[in-house]
């Protein structure tokens, strides 16, 4: 990596600072070790025994082998809540990349001029960085029968009465959708911008002069050479959307309502975690953790076979 | 090209204005919803009952006042509860990450790749998949209603260590802390007087991703604090969410959401270019 000269220096102090290295890392290590990696195999080991609360009396803690991974699967609740959890994802994950590649795209061109981009950059971030408990709090009160959605629609003549958002299955994960796209379209539009940002200018210049439209320039190169951070994009999102928690909690008070509907798998596990059955609440979570570990790993590998 | 351009202008100029109103239009999406929470903060309840309003009203103070005097919402020390944790959990992983990320880039050692590789791997991990574990050893460990398990993990932050490594790789060419050596500083000395005071721009946009992140934090806070005196934002949110709501006076409502929200929001549109500079530049964030 460096010339002779340096290697030989780099060498010698090697010898004599390598120690430092190793007690640089003792904090992070340690912390780890106590806040995360303990809890993480504290977590594993519950999810095989039989620990709840049976109304005052404690049950347990006894071995039950995979018993709660079966009690897990066998209720229709996990598949439910993973269904609606996916749902929402996606119903807010499209139009997010959508918009998002519309909006890095324009933001990249030079040719369009477009004025006040930094402006507008700063605009869409913004939601990003808002309390999620907060913001679903206030779309609770801004969606609300009688609240200042339904009485500008009503006063726009968009509807006659009010809408029951929060009653009706569609309205309560469509405003969850819409939070979840509020809140992520500006960092996904710039990761996009940074990613097309990187994109050899000249092969954009060849593709005009062969007479290529815009949009063949968008599908034939852009995207293509986009691929690892869209899939980057995509994968992170995903494993977001699983962690999908404050919006729907506070929306809904953590009831998942209507009928469980916007339940996620989360608030599933806020709820065991809550009632104290550390089984089921271990099981579940050594669930999500693969699934997100899976997800991890495509992406590791994905972009460690890029640089190979 | 230059006759190409000519032809299309027209195209172009039609093709600008509607960018352009697009753009316009999602920023409206983007800022109705905190321009109706600024509004509503300011109107008294039996005007937010009439519905939606342009203008704002003139109970501002009141509501504030109000709210501060809510006995059943300790806001006051809410705030305060949430700035202590966050500015902790901001300073510490700021000062730990890079530190752990000097470590990595400044030292040669055996099972440094392994370690780093290790550290990547446990980037993706969620918090919740561990919080079972998490609260159980905080109990047993004497720590509920204490904010030591919402400070204290920060130190070992995978996604911010990951940042200042980039910006290091960037930053921090190794002949400088070289030179620091012959001059006969010391190794801890010379990360703290010669690479923290390089590693200023870094840190300074982690110190407020992590504020914000700790900040708006309430899945892990809410499992450890339960004590009325220990509370933080989000928690008093949910729990305002959990009152009985119709009995509730709105303006204190909207006025509640409106301390939460309002304080981040004014400091990142100060300081927004490089927040949004360092988005990119990271590419790697929740």
């Amino acid at each position: 990596m460096q010339a002779g000269g340096a290697m030989i220096k780099k060498k010698t102090s090697c010898i004599k600072y390598t120690k430092w290295g190793y007690i640089f890392l003792i904090p992070f290590f340690l912390v780890y070790t106590v806040f995360s990696l303990i809890p993480l195999i504290s977590t594993f080991y519950n999810s095989f025994f039989e620990n709840y609360m049976s109304g005052l009396t404690q049950v347990g803690p006894n071995f039950v082998g995979l018993a709660n991974y079966n009690g897990l699967f066998e209720n229709t609740n996990l598949l439910k809540f993973t269904q609606n959890t996916l749902i929402m994802w996606l119903m807010g994950f499209i139009p997010q990349i959508c918009v998002s590649l519309l909006l890095a795209a324009w933001f990249t061109n030079i040719r369009l001029k477009i004025r006040g981009k930094q402006f507008f950059k700063v605009i869409i971030y913004m939601p990003n960085l808002i309390m999620a408990a907060a913001f679903s709090m206030l779309f609770f009160a801004i969606f609300s029968d009688i609240g200042p959605i339904n009485d500008l629609l009503m006063r726009l003549g968009i509807l006659d009465e009010p809408f029951r958002f929060l009653s009706s299955v569609g309205g309560t994960r469509g405003l969850v959708a819409l939070m979840n796209f509020l809140m992520w379209f500006g960092n996904t539009t710039i990761l996009l911008m940074a990613g097309m940002m990187g994109i050899d200018v000249s092969l954009f210049e060849a593709a005009e002069v062969d007479g290529a439209k815009a949009f063949e320039i968008f599908r034939m190169i852009t995207m293509p050479l986009l691929r690892p951070i869209f899939i980057y994009v995509l994968i992170t999102s995903l494993i977001g959307g699983i962690q999908m928690f404050d919006v729907p909690q506070i929306l809904t008070n953590g009831s998942g309502s209507p009928n469980n509907s916007s339940m996620t798998l989360i608030m599933y596990l806020n709820k065991h975690l809550y009632s104290k059955n550390y089984g089921m609440a271990g099981a579940l979570s050594v669930i999500l953790f693969i699934c997100t570990a899976v997800l991890s790993l495509l992406i590791y590998f994905k972009f460690t076979k890029k640089e190979n | 090209m230059m006759e190409k351009e000519r032809s299309g202008v027209a195209g172009l100029k039609i093709k600008r204005a509607l960018i352009h109103i697009v753009l316009i239009l999602l920023t409206i999406i983007c800022l109705l919803p905190f321009y109706i929470l600024l509004i509503n903060s300011t109107r008294n309840h039996v005007d937010i009952q009439k519905g939606f309003s342009i203008l704002p009203g003139k109970a501002f103070l009141k509501n504030f006042q109000n709210l501060m005097s809510n006995p059943n919402l300790p806001v006051l020390r809410g705030i305060f509860n949430s700035f202590i944790v966050a500015s902790g959990s901001a300073v510490l992983t700021t000062y730990f990450s890079s530190l752990t990320a000097y470590a990595i880039h400044a030292y040669d050692f055996k099972g440094k790749k392994t370690i780093f590789t290790f550290i990547l791997m446990i980037m993706m991990v969620p918090t919740q998949v561990s919080a079972l574990g998490f609260v159980d050893l905080m109990r047993d460990m004497n720590l509920t209603n204490n904010f030591i398990p919402l400070i204290a993990p920060s130190i070992a932050a995978p996604v911010v260590f990951f940042f200042m490594k980039q910006y290091m790789e960037s930053a921090l060419p190794i002949e400088i802390v070289e030179a620091g050596r012959i001059d006969g500083a010391h190794e801890f000395r010379a990360f703290n007087t010669i690479v923290l005071p390089i590693m200023k721009p870094a840190i300074a946009v982690q110190a407020i991703f992590a504020f914000t992140s700790s900040w708006n934090n309430y899945f892990i806070p809410s499992l450890i604090l339960d004590k009325k005196d220990m509370k933080t934002l989000p928690i008093l949110i949910a729990q305002l969410r959990s009152a009985d709501f119709l009995k509730f006076d709105m303006g204190q409502v909207y006025m509640m959401i409106a301390i939460s929200i309002f304080p981040v929001m004014i400091v990142y549109f100060l300081v927004s270019k490089s927040i949004v500079q360092g988005v990119a530049l990271g590419s790697v964030k929740g």
